[in-house]
């Protein structure tokens, strides 16, 4: 029993995204192997994939074809080193769940997705309808390909193992598809899904100077990733990337500060699993306020100010 | 060029789904049914590509009950030509309803499928990338932005980092985010006009495919319920609360 982690990586870094699933994958009972597929810089990686501690074996596949990580090219790098393993697990970011089906339908194999525990050798939890429900689930096939909620999974060591490198070869270039470019957001803040403190903005906050205004400052004290309603998003008061969610981004920061937001269902279920949550609004009704620890019936406009001066 | 819009009757997302207390699923009698939001977006930009002279004709696809034919007339009324509903009362999963796609697309040869990213009762996230990989061919997904180039489809796609660019050479298979469009209601004369339009009705065993689930469901529960916690009175409360839980 082995399984296979693709790991997630950036600038000769390895995601911490890639730590959870490999938290994940050592559940399995087996040993634990991560493949690191790129380009120039998934050396650097490689080696930093083989100090994660229960890492057994870093197989690096190195090709200007593997660098942007399209599915065309990568994925069928995955299902050949596959042969050998009983599971291939990969984070659900956008990378892992835009290549892990690809994978698995090349397996002949229905995909687990967003796992949130393993429950046995082949038996899953998963959230379903938004997080409104949990299943669980078994599956029947031969080999798994799994994707993995990273905040359900604790990080593993990033050091204190010294696993062995080996090459890996693939076909390289399906000739499919090519990278144009990557917009990324810049910014000195915290990543969104990696902050250990998230202020989040909904849509009381009226506009994007107006978000700015009240969350900024609050952000900057904390030293905070911000992130927002889909609500604030849709208005346009910041980009999408800020949007937490079901469909935006799942968090699980030590402390989610809420302001302005009621808390839809799709927010909640991005969010829930904060260690500490704090929500701000006007109404006392909102439904924000059923998952808040500490919660405040405040007009944000005085209140946030006020926090942020005396934090 | 022909799109082929696969689209998905699942329960409307305005409903709160309600877990069965024997845990077998999630209790989907008299409750209001609707096409998958994901997969609207993808019909609205299947019309907006035809509409800018892109593409000929759109076939929408459906893979379940009898009843997915109300959400393949609504395909119909908002804009798409045909219609095939390969019924089924199994529950299919993503790897079956992608076999499916690709026979149909063999049969078709659509220039793109355009479906949804996910959808949202199973939330699965992987037809798409799965139909791609049976048909050997590229994939963009999570889009919000597609443009057509000549034999070739440039994606956007919405990526941890920010906004992704990706040129795809066609037949390619693209995924639909939230904010790729915003779908169009269908008038009372289009609804009335797709009830003319043609829907065909096939079975999957047509297909030669074999929907057995691989996955079973051996549980459905409601999530753990996280506990409301304190109300404070005012921003010196608030702060004195996070000091004492060590938060700030």
């Amino acid at each position: 029993m082995a399984a296979l982690v693709i790991a997630e990586h950036a600038g000769g870094q390895i995601a911490d995204a890639t730590l959870s699933a490999v938290t994940a994958a050592a559940k399995l009972g087996g040993d634990v192997h991560v493949l690191v597929a790129g380009g120039d810089d998934a050396k650097g990686a490689a080696d930093a994939a083989a100090q994660i501690a229960g890492v057994s074996k870093v197989l690096l596949a190195q090709d200007a074809a593997y660098a942007h990580q399209l599915a065309e090219n990568v994925a069928p790098l995955i299902a050949g080193v596959a042969e050998g393993y009983d599971a291939v697990l990969a984070p659900s970011t956008t990378t892992g769940k835009n290549i892990a089906p690809r994978v698995a339908a090349l397996l002949d194999v229905m995909q687990l997705s967003d796992i949130i525990s393993v429950e046995g050798p082949k038996s899953f939890t998963r959230p379903i309808y938004a997080g409104n429900a949990i299943a669980t689930v078994e599956s029947s096939d031969p080999k798994l390909v799994i994707t993995v909620r990273t905040t359900a999974f604790d990080k593993a060591e990033a050091t204190g193992g010294s696993a062995a490198v080996e090459a890996v070869n693939g076909a390289g270039d399906a000739g499919l598809s090519s990278f144009v470019k990557l917009d990324a957001v810049k910014s000195d803040r915290p990543e969104l899904t990696s902050a250990g403190i998230i202020v989040s903005g909904g849509r009381a906050l009226k506009d994007g100077p107006t978000f700015e205004q009240y969350i900024t400052p609050l952000a900057d004290k904390l030293g905070a990733a911000i992130g927002a309603s889909r609500a604030a998003v849709d208005a346009g008061y910041v980009p999408n990337d800020y949007q937490v969610g079901q469909t935006g981004k799942i968090v699980a920061p030590d402390l989610y500060i809420a302001i302005g937001i009621s808390g839809a269902i799709q927010h909640l279920a991005g969010m829930k699993d904060s260690k500490v949550i704090v929500a701000i609004n006007k109404d006392a009704d909102a439904p924000i306020f059923q998952v808040a620890d500490i919660g405040l019936v405040a007009d944000l406009f005085n209140a946030v100010p006020e926090l942020t001066e005396k934090l | 060029m022909k799109i082929l819009v696969p689209v998905k009757r699942v329960i409307d997302y305005n409903v709160k789904p309600r877990v069965k207390a024997d845990g077998s699923g999630v209790d989907l009698a008299n409750v209001k049914m609707s096409m998958n939001p994901f997969d609207e977006i993808a019909v609205e930009e299947a019309i907006r590509l035809k509409e800018a002279g892109n593409a000929t004709e759109i076939i929408a696809v459906s893979v379940g009950p009898a009843k997915a034919q109300e959400t393949l007339r609504t395909a119909l009324a908002m804009g798409a030509d045909r219609a095939i509903l390969v019924e089924t009362d199994e529950l299919v999963e993503p790897l079956a309803v992608a076999k499916i796609l690709k026979a149909i697309a063999d049969e078709e040869g659509p220039g793109i499928v355009m479906l949804g990213k996910q959808a949202i009762d199973d939330d699965s996230n992987q037809t798409g990338q799965m139909l791609a990989a049976l048909m050997g061919r590229p994939q963009g997904t999570f889009a919000s932005e597609v443009a057509i180039d000549g034999d070739h489809v440039s994606v956007t796609r919405e990526v941890d980092g920010g906004l992704e660019t990706v040129k795809l050479s066609m037949p390619a298979i693209v995924t639909t985010d939230l904010r790729l469009n915003e779908p169009r209601y269908a008038s009372l004369p289009n609804i009335m006009k797709a009830k003319k339009k043609p829907l065909d009705v096939k079975t999957p065993a047509d297909f030669g495919v074999d929907v057995t689930p691989r996955i079973t469901t051996t549980n459905v529960s409601e999530p753990p319920v996280r506990q409301a916690g304190e109300m404070v009175e005012d921003v010196d409360a608030l702060v004195a609360k996070l000091k004492a839980l060590g938060a700030v």
